[in-house]
């Protein structure tokens, strides 16, 4: 079985945490992947850094930009994490953009990410409709599970669909807005929360963007299998730097 | 074969809608309406009356007979430089206005580079009384101070793209990360055939009204509809796309797009996106892109900042891997010697973005039957800081 889908049959609350890869230094990578899951975090989004990142606040875009800066590549990011697998054994998953992922050849990608033991991909500007029709067969060749995002705007209609297409969890983005823009959540998303708590899909849902400590952390996993922390992660890095990972994730609980 | 878009928002291999979830809600909506609301006879009536009375249209076409006798053929240039606001980008802006206003929205986004298509942004806004924000690089804002006081004169606020490389591609992600966060009330203004399905054909058909009047104008001056040639410059392409769009499908009319190669197509410095680019996704659209082997999106230059666009419109992705259209790349120099050409031989200063255009009539051969249109897409008012530069005037 997926290692994502094994973790989420576990009885417990998803702490998820999201990091470019490259940043703050090149070869940070595999250190603060370790450091994560010894800290007692359930699962990590390793950023592949773009030059574009749409959907990215000016934290993840700084640090996309500082990580590319440093010399970081989709093949030095494969290179990084070729004995991953050796040390570390939480979920792993890929999260970038679309056209990286296009120049290294898409079937090229998927085995890349199999051969080292990825489990899964978020790709924000790769619609689910095209990933439907184009992709799907290709990333199910490769076991690997493409996670979609859904936000307050979508439809229920299009949330089934997105439910019929996903085999892992439904990222649910936490209120309309890039990356790292939120500070606390209020009734509005209560509410949404609750609706799609109320839907009984059949993946369970994990909540992002907005998530940054212990509070909000706990807002969110009371109606939903876990949560994602991203932007609140990286300050942290850029403002105490690798060594004060398991500090930052004790803090969240 | 047709060259237009066909249902999924595709010019063949080129298109479609590439884009975050966030902006699935507006986008989709904006796809399911754009057709219809186009479509309605009052919104036709509007827009042809704002084209008529505030834009100036029908724009002149004007037979220029200097350049006609030295080139030894009949050229004529469509005068979108007399438009209001000194350039082809307004048709948009006006239709994209009242599309916005039909659709209930009440606060108006915008990219733009050099500026042009912000203040032609600025210019509806204020027009209809609707809020305005304009995105723009903090290194364009710099160069091109005069458009940035034009839109702040006009009632918008110019936000300053601070991301990245700080100019068009930046500008564009930071409208798109403002429609994200403002989904409900907001419409985005795109100013080229660019970004995601509907987008690249609601502006090429906002824009078609330059071909329409081709037509009718080449078939009273000439007796017949289609010219032999028709030339015009392409930086994302909407100025090329209103003037191709009606000759898209009729093979006797040969379409020549030109990009700026900057300092030379070899040089690491330049815009010619056919010749440098590859296939890949840019600002929701997949087409060819300026990107580095790895796929990160990569910076053009060149003189004219309404051409320095790391991609192309889908369109202009798919006439250029069917060979519809040639395309031809004509360096800064070229262009900036056929500013000061076409202002001394017609009296008329062209936008360096359409000078490229002009020096098409040096690369090739045309016979003296043949009719050779000549989008002039803007005037040189914006760019005389540029000119008094070059040419130390």
């Amino acid at each position: 079985m997926n290692r994502i889908n094994q973790k989420l049959q576990e009885n417990k609350k998803i702490l998820s945490i999201y990091f470019s890869a490259g940043y703050p230094s090149l070869n940070d990578t595999v250190q603060i992947i370790q450091d994560l899951e010894k800290s007692g975090v359930d699962m990590i989004e390793i950023g592949l850094p773009f030059s574009d990142p749409l959907a990215d606040g000016p934290t993840i875009q700084e640090s996309s930009t500082q990580a590319l800066h440093n010399g970081m590549t989709t093949q030095v990011l494969f290179d990084q994490l070729a004995a991953i697998r050796k040390t570390v054994s939480i979920p792993l998953v890929i999260m970038g953009y679309f056209n990286p992922m296009l120049q290294y050849g898409i079937e090229n990608f998927c085995k890349k990410c199999a051969e080292i033991g990825i489990d899964g991909l978020i790709i924000p500007d790769l619609p689910v409709d095209v990933y439907a029709d184009e992709y799907k067969a290709t990333f199910e060749k490769y076991g690997l599970k493409n996670i979609f995002l859904i936000t307050p705007q979508t439809s229920d209609e299009r949330i089934r669909f997105i439910d019929s297409v996903s085999d892992g969890f439904i990222y649910m983005v936490s209120s309309a807005s890039v990356t790292g823009s939120q500070s606390g959540f209020g009734s509005t998303q209560e509410d949404y929360f609750k609706r799609i708590a109320d839907m009984n899909l059949k993946n369970p849902q994990i909540i992002g963007f907005g998530i940054s400590n212990k509070e909000t952390f706990n807002q969110a996993t009371q109606f939903a299998k876990g949560a994602i922390i991203g932007s609140a992660f990286i300050t942290n890095l850029t403002e105490n730097g690798v060594e004060s990972i398991g500090e930052f994730v004790n803090a969240i609980r | 074969m047709s060259y237009n878009v066909n249902e999924k928002g595709y010019y063949g291999e080129f298109g479609g809608a590439y884009i975050p979830e966030m902006l699935y809600p507006n986008v989709e909506e904006l796809r399911q309406n754009y057709l219809k609301i186009t479509a309605e006879p009052s919104f036709q009536a509007e827009f042809d009356a704002l084209l008529k009375d505030y834009v100036g249209r029908p724009t002149p076409l004007y037979f220029a007979e200097r350049l006609s006798a030295k080139y030894n053929t009949k050229i004529y240039l469509k005068r979108e430089d007399l438009c209001h606001t000194g350039a082809h980008k307004v048709n948009n802006t006006i239709g994209q206005i009242l599309l916005a206003k039909r659709l209930g929205k009440t606060r108006i986004i915008a990219e733009t580079g050099a500026g042009q298509h912000g203040v032609a942004t600025a210019t509806v806004c204020a027009l209809m009384g609707l809020e305005c924000i304009v995105y723009m690089g903090e290194i364009d804002i710099k160069r091109q101070a005069p458009n940035v006081a034009r839109m702040k004169m006009l009632g918008a606020e110019v936000r300053a793209a601070l991301s990245g490389s700080k100019t068009l591609k930046d500008a564009t992600n930071e409208a798109i990360r403002d429609w994200i966060n403002n989904p409900v009330d907001t419409y985005y203004i795109i100013g080229s055939v660019v970004g995601p399905h509907p987008y690249p054909d609601m502006v090429a058909r906002f824009q078609s009204v330059i071909s329409k009047e081709i037509k009718e104008q080449l078939l009273e001056k000439e007796g017949r509809e289609n010219p032999d040639f028709l030339i015009a410059c392409v930086g994302g392409g909407s100025n090329a796309a209103g003037a191709y769009y009606h000759f898209l499908d009729d093979e006797s009319v040969n379409i020549i797009a030109v990009e700026a190669a900057g300092l030379g197509v070899d040089s690491g410095e330049s815009a010619a996106t056919s010749a440098l680019g590859k296939i890949g996704v840019i600002h929701g659209s997949k087409t060819l892109l300026m990107q580095s082997p790895d796929g990160q999106i990569t910076e053009p230059y060149s003189i004219s900042a309404g051409l320095d666009y790391p991609g192309v419109g889908p369109m202009h992705a798919n006439l250029f891997a069917t060979g519809r259209a040639e395309f031809i790349s004509i360096t800064d120099d070229q262009a900036m010697q056929w500013g000061l050409k076409l202002s001394q031989m017609e009296g008329l200063i062209p936008a360096i973005e359409s000078a490229h255009a002009f020096a098409v009539l040096d690369e090739k051969q045309f016979k003296p039957t043949d009719i050779v249109v000549i989008n002039l897409s803007g005037r040189g008012d914006k760019d005389l800081n540029t000119y008094i530069d070059y040419f130390k005037l």
